[in-house]
């Protein structure tokens, strides 16, 4: 059967575009363009970081940054071994995660399961002002009220600066963020799956734990990761409560310094442009953002793996 | 006063129903429903029903959209506790104990009342922890292998399964995994299955599987089953009840129970110019 061309179709009836659309590629290279100023400013950060690191490391050899036990970049002749901030970062991140998964979790099961509805339309914006308050501000809470106040009644030997009051903190400022979260994938578990464990005569607590949970298992690690990742990056709570001095030790009561801590000190202060102090700003900056960024990749296997796709 | 009015009404109801189209002659009922009414706040959802349900039987609860006979069902089990503001009245008596009663626990009711839902509400796990999630929040400690093989062999699922019960319950069809649910719910050992629209979303192969199922399992179980598709209800139920939404006085929807009896009779000579109206398919 012979066909006709689009434009030659009988009766005048044309099915060829009637009038151009411009519209359509503008608003496709805006919010393409919109897409793209975050990889590329990725990229830039990383270009930016990367070269003065590799400045540093021809100077400090890696192995001497890595496995380095002192930290004393400002002394003549000072030494580049990161560890002391490495293990200030993990005591600091390690309470703070600590006090945040427990009682975020919990938080957001009792917003899903458990709460009325009243209850939670007060709750949950509440608890989100908490993420809205500045670092600043938790800063000099954690230094001037929880450990001059409690902690030091606690533990009479601990330093004005420690990690532990920094720890706690931080980990009351993630709270908000696992629990609104983890309450957002739960809420997202289909009803029909708790209806289903409590026509099996479920109580409340095994439908929450047995069902809710393993359902919304894979929103919940990605807060979990967004929480880690905020306690490894955050910068003004440490700064101002857990002090400036780089310490390889796992003791909370003392005063440590973090990755963060450092960057932000050695900032702030007056270091030479292309000295190696300065070009070691980089070079932490740059150890840092391996971090996270092989904990981002681990959280994204993690989440595909218990990935649960409701029909 | 209009609550004293509700209530004095009700008494009355009560003392005398209007039972005259609602035979009883169900002789061993499992569940006895005295004049009940489900209400969601002040919406009184279904009105008045008097209503038994014979042990192995399969009742069928028909009729059109919003008449109240999945609300009904929810009252079986106490379903309906969970919808914030729902209430009863009348009594809903299961082997003559009201389950509403005041030292009655909802969740040992649901483990003598088992229910299987429109959408087959797998849970995110194997196919064995489905099964295997009923006895174990009951407390059964140990290797649930032969349950979970039992259950699933009375599902009609086991062939189908028996080399994948590590997959995950989501890579079974829809059919499937409606069989999977079933089996879930008799891992429990129930005494009643409650079905709210099975078959809703299946395709008729699954669906004729699933209701050879229910045939199948009335020997052992007393099913209760909600469905839109009246040629299902003709096929599998021995009793049926049609109920219709109306309209009161005061200009209120509400569900009633129009008529009830043998699926065969209901079918065949309707009492109700409503069922009659409903079964031909002229109305709903």
């Amino acid at each position: 059967m012979a066909l006709n061309t689009a434009s030659e179709t009988a009766e005048g009836l044309s099915l060829r575009q009637s009038r151009p659309r411009y519209g359509e590629k503008v608003i496709r290279f805006v919010l393409a363009a919109a897409a793209f100023v975050s990889i590329f400013t990725t990229f830039g950060i990383l270009i930016s970081l990367l070269i003065p690191s590799i400045e540093f490391f021809l100077e400090v050899p890696i192995t001497d940054f890595l496995f380095g036990t002192t930290w004393t970049p400002l002394f003549k002749d000072g030494e580049f071994g990161v560890l002391p901030l490495l293990s200030g970062t993990i005591v600091i991140t390690v309470i703070a995660i600590a006090v945040a998964i427990p009682l975020g979790l919990g938080a957001s099961i009792y917003l899903s399961e458990y709460a009325s509805t009243r209850v939670r339309k007060v709750l949950k914006p509440t608890l989100e002002v908490l993420a809205g308050i500045p670092t600043v501000v938790f800063g000099f809470f954690a230094l001037e009220f929880l450990t001059q106040l409690v902690l030091i009644k606690i533990f009479p030997g601990i330093e004005v600066f420690n990690a532990l009051s920094a720890g706690l903190i931080m980990g009351i400022m993630i709270i908000p963020t696992i629990a609104s979260l983890s309450e957002d994938a739960m809420a997202a578990v289909p009803s029909g799956l708790r209806d289903g464990a409590y026509a099996l005569g479920s109580t409340k607590r095994q439908t929450a734990i047995k069902v809710v949970i393993p359902a919304a298992l894979s929103g919940i690690v990605a807060a979990f990761v967004l929480g880690i990742s905020r306690a490894i990056g955050e910068t003004m709570i440490v700064t101002i409560a857990a002090g400036l001095q780089p310490q390889l030790s796992f003791n909370p009561l003392i005063g440590m310094q973090t990755m963060t801590s450092y960057i932000a000190a050695a900032g702030s202060g007056d270091l030479a442009t292309g000295s190696i102090e300065y070009k070691s700003i980089f070079a932490v900056g740059m150890l840092l953002f391996v971090l996270t960024f092989i904990m981002n990749i681990f959280s994204i296997r993690l989440v595909r793996r218990f990935r649960q796709v409701y029909q | 006063m209009n609550q004293n009015g509700d209530i004095t009404m009700h008494l009355d109801h009560a003392l005398s129903p209007r039972g005259a189209s609602i035979p009883l002659e169900v002789s061993d009922p499992v569940f006895t429903l005295d004049d009940v009414s489900v209400f969601y706040g002040d919406y009184e959802a279904i009105r008045n029903v008097t209503l038994p349900i014979g042990k192995n039987e399969i009742t069928a609860f028909i009729g059109p959209s919003g008449c109240g006979k999945s609300t009904l069902l929810r009252s079986f089990n106490r379903m309906n506790d969970l919808i914030l503001g729902s209430h009863l009245k009348g009594v809903v008596a299961y082997h003559g104990t009201d389950i509403y009663g005041p030292d009655v626990d909802p969740i040992e009711v649901r483990r003598k009342v088992g229910m299987v839902f429109q959408k087959p509400n797998v849970f995110p796990k194997s196919i064995y922890e489905n099964v295997a999630y009923g006895p174990k929040v009951n407390g059964a400690k140990g290797n649930l292998d032969d349950v979970v093989e039992e259950c699933l062999t009375r599902a009609a699922l086991w062939n189908e399964v028996k080399d994948d019960l590590k997959k995950s319950a989501y890579a079974l069809s829809g059919g499937q995994q409606q069989r999977l649910v079933i089996a879930r719910c008799i891992a429990v050992k129930p005494e009643v299955i409650l079905m709210d629209e099975p078959c809703a979303s299946l395709d008729p192969i699954a669906t004729a599987k699933i209701e050879d199922l229910m045939v199948e399992l009335a020997n052992d179980y007393t099913i209760v089953i909600v469905t839109h598709n009246m040629q299902q209800a003709a096929r599998v139920s021995d009793r049926t009840a049609f109920f219709t939404a109306e309209l009161d006085d005061n200009e209120v929807r509400h569900g009633r129970l129009v008529e009830f009896g043998r699926t065969r009779e209901l079918f065949s000579s309707p009492g109700d110019t409503r069922t009659e109206d409903y079964i031909s398919g002229r109305f709903g």
